[in-house]
């Protein structure tokens, strides 16, 4: 039965994703010792995750980091893929499609893998012993602060759909947010929206009568809205929005008080690693203290979230944070059925271009 | 071998019970950590069962038809139902009508031998770990689909076994602890049912040597039979010390004055210087140390018989015998030569249970003091009177004076002594029947003369 349904994977995959080893957006070879490569897959772009490659390999010189950059859905495919044949593929993958990994861990393709470290962590960001939480973005609204008046700057989903409730409203068309067929960031976002508040039905009501943008990829929609193609972008990853924000002051970041997604980025290590237990030092080192700074310098467990900042008035209340927790519930998003259900849904809110 | 055997003899009863009791635990505490652990897993399988039913009925409820269709949208309140088992992987696969999966894993398979309708549970596997399923049905009668679909959902085990060992180890918890309370419980019990033997062993070890008085037998009734056996043994102890007193007491008492006048006869012997004289004082010295033998005899016969009476175990006897053996001693023939004794035995055997020779010596005492008392001929007689077996002794003389009579049974009585006897044959003889539950009577026939009859008991002579 098994390898069936290993053959049908394979056609499947064969199929729809021809030339996958290559599908790979970025590759990057971090330290000069090249007798153990760790071979690390993420969907983090390089240029932000070098920092803390680096401050690991201070740690460990006696490493060398192959590090590749993947879109998730992609990188969940290869990983399944991989686990389904036994490869040797990945030593660590981490990604922001924690429900992908999640689904993943369920296929038992995931090494488990504790120490003092790990055990540390709230139960929210980890599962099993095989997938840990290792960074807190949130998922923010982004505005052009020169064509959104600070009254329009939407505090609320509510806020937001008042923008587009007016007939002629001048944000109609010009609001972003993820393509969540193409994104599984995206898909896992608005999944969680779609289980938190009944706001989002009638924001995907509104998205669609308003004929907004779907589109893909964090820093296309930033920039798109720091040029002013767009006002607003809706469930942005606030980590990227920050980082952008830093170069080019035209977009100003909102943290929704009503709730505020928080992903924590999931990081596995595969049941085929071939370093595993360098793979754990790795996790070791990014749930370490210097690995918490690295990761906080590259602003993946986002500072925005912090409830002590020294203006109370910005703090985003604790209350409002929802982590988005790593639990086999997510298994129900990537369920066939259930995500064309989704999708179908979703495609008639954004006809496709 | 002996040794352990030795050990064991003398182990004291705190360590029996103790082992005893430890023992018992131990078994007990095996078989209800067996029951504990089978319980424990059973209610852990019961609780996550239920789980299971639970989210594949909301599964099932979840199933629309569109479009002649089964749809499934799986429910996120179903995967959050099987989360409270936090770190178990969670298998599910929707079966549309015709067996071909509508959504979830393909390779979880139906069991065989599947009901219909009813809820099954089976066990599995899912990628290589064991796992626990449930497979309900939900039966869709429309117009564009007729059929039943079927929603598997299961587990792997990690809750389950963690809630049974957690069950199991509470369970254990209750049961060391109860364990520990029946051994203190033990522990008290036992001390306090020693208590009495610990106050014997004191109270005997804090005892004078010579204190045979008996010991309180106010103490349980399992301790008692032994208390009495030794207050029965201090008993005997203490008669046979109390006799050995008065013998001595007597012994002393009576021989004194015969002694002392063999004494002054024999220094009257070396002064006299007269022939005549000194051949009466001889005659004399010769009655005085008869005298004084008899009464020796009369004391070491009494003597025998106290003893015997303690310490020898009384069997069962013909009293014919036991005249015919003293009338065989001869003793008579010695003491009185002219006497003339006669024999008179029943038919029947006189069987009565006491000790042949204690009532031989009482005889013999009895026959001495009619021959020096009473008047020939004299007669030994046993048999069976009045359904007692009786011995007796029969002289024709007018028997002694009313007084001496009244006073038998006194260790010794002055008058016998003045009169030149010691008065111990009649005591003897009183006692030997007091021993053996027996009477001594004193008559005086018809025909004339006076007749001194021990008469026991008698006992069965076809027992034997």
């Amino acid at each position: 039965m098994k390898r069936v349904l290993s053959f049908a994977l394979l056609c499947l995959y064969a199929l729809c994703l021809q030339g996958a080893a290559t599908a790979q957006e970025m590759v990057k070879q971090f330290g000069a010792n090249t007798d153990t490569v760790l071979l690390v897959r993420s969907t983090t772009d390089i240029s932000i995750f070098s920092d803390v490659v680096d401050a690991f390999l201070t740690e460990r010189p006696d490493l060398a980091v192959r590090y590749e950059q993947w879109g998730s859905n992609e990188l969940f495919e290869l990983t399944l893929r991989e686990c389904r044949e036994g490869v040797e593929g990945a030593d660590v993958v981490i990604s922001s499609g924690v429900h992908q990994m999640v689904k993943l861990v369920n296929d038992a393709c995931a090494m488990s893998y504790t120490s003092p470290l790990t055990a540390a962590l709230p139960d929210a960001q980890r599962w099993r012993d095989e997938l840990w939480g290792i960074t807190r973005e949130p998922a923010v609204m982004v505005y052009n602060r020169a064509l959104v008046p600070s009254a329009d700057v939407p505090e609320t989903r509510f806020d937001l759909l008042d923008l587009l409730r007016p007939f002629a409203s001048r944000y109609v068309g010009r609001i972003a947010t993820y393509d969540i067929e193409r994104s599984g960031l995206g898909y896992l976002f608005a999944f969680a929206d779609s289980r938190e508040a009944t706001t989002f039905g009638a924001l995907q009501e509104s998205f669609s009568r308003t004929g907004a943008i779907s589109t893909c990829c964090s820093t296309d929609i930033i920039r798109g809205v720091a040029e002013g193609r767009y006002l607003i972008a809706y469930n942005v990853l606030g980590s990227y929005a920050q980082g952008f924000q830093k170069s080019d002051d035209r977009i100003g970041i909102v943290l929704p008080t009503d709730y505020t997604l928080v992903l924590s980025r999931a990081l596995m290590i595969p049941a085929h690693a071939r370093h595993k237990s360098q793979a754990g030092a790795f996790l070791d080192f990014l749930l370490s203290s210097t690995g918490r700074i690295a990761l906080r310098n590259a602003l993946l467990i986002s500072p925005l979230l912090d409830t002590d900042t020294e203006e109370p008035g910005d703090a985003l209340p604790a209350t409002a944070q929802r982590t988005i927790e790593l639990s086999p519930a997510l298994l129900v998003s990537l369920d066939r059925q259930t995500r064309q259900a989704f999708l179908q849904r979703w495609r008639t809110t954004f006809p496709a271009p | 071998m002996a040794d352990r055997r030795g050990a064991l003899a003398t182990m004291s009863l705190t360590s029996r019970v103790a082992i005893g009791v430890s023992a018992l635990l131990l078994i007990g505490g095996v078989v209800v950590s067996l029951a504990a652990f089978a319980y424990g897993r059973q209610a852990a399988q019961d609780a996550y069962d239920r789980l299971l039913l639970g989210a594949a009925n909301d599964i099932a409820t979840s199933i629309t038809i569109s479009n002649g269709a089964p749809t499934v949208v799986l429910p996120v309140s179903a995967f959050e139902l099987l989360a409270l088992a936090p770190d178990d992987r969670i298998g599910y696969r929707v079966v549309g009508v015709n067996g071909e999966t509508l959504t979830g894993y393909e390779d979880l398979a139906l069991p065989s031998d599947r009901k219909a309708a009813v809820a099954t549970f089976f066990d599995g596997d899912f990628f290589g770990e064991a796992a626990r399923f449930v497979v309900v049905s939900r039966r869709f009668a429309e117009r564009t689909l007729n059929g039943t679909v079927q929603v598997i959902v299961g587990h792997t085990l990690l809750a389950r076994n963690t809630l049974a060992f957690d069950i199991t180890r509470k369970a254990l918890y209750v049961l060391a602890a109860s364990g520990i309370a029946m051994l203190l419980l033990a522990a008290i019990v036992v001390r306090s049912a020693l208590k009495p033997l610990e106050r014997i062993a004191e109270g005997l070890s804090k005892r004078d040597p010579h204190d045979l008085t008996p010991m309180d037998s106010n103490v349980p009734r399992e301790v008692s039979v032994m208390v009495t056996a030794v207050n029965g043994f201090m008993g005997r102890l203490d008669r046979q010390m109390i006799s050995m007193r008065h013998l001595i007491s007597d012994t002393a008492h009576q021989l004194r004055t015969p002694v002392a006048a063999l004494r002054a006869q024999a220094d009257l012997l070396v002064e006299e210087q007269d022939d005549r004289s000194r051949l009466r004082i001889v005659q004399r010295l010769h009655d005085r140390s008869v005298t004084l033998g008899r009464l020796l005899d009369q004391l070491l016969s009494r003597a025998l018989v106290t003893h015997r009476v303690d310490s020898v175990k009384r069997e069962r006897l013909d009293l014919r015998d036991v005249v015919l053996d003293v009338y065989e001693a001869d003793d008579h023939g010695l003491l009185a030569p002219a006497a003339e004794v006669r024999l008179h035995l029943g038919d029947e055997p006189a069987w009565a249970l006491g000790d042949g020779p204690s009532i031989g010596e009482a005889l013999k005492n009895l026959l001495g003091n009619a021959l020096k008392y009473g008047k020939a001929p004299i007669i030994l007689g046993a048999g069976l009177e009045n359904g007692q077996a009786t011995v007796w002794v029969h002289d024709s003389g007018p028997g002694p004076d009313p007084s001496v009579l009244d006073q038998v049974g006194e260790r010794f009585n002055r008058a016998a002594v003045n009169s030149g006897g010691s008065g111990l044959g009649l005591a003897i003889a009183q006692a030997v029947c007091e021993a053996y539950e027996g009477q001594l009577v004193f008559s005086r026939p018809q025909k004339g003369g006076f007749r001194v009859t021990l008469a026991f008991e008698t006992v069965g002579g076809n027992q034997l």
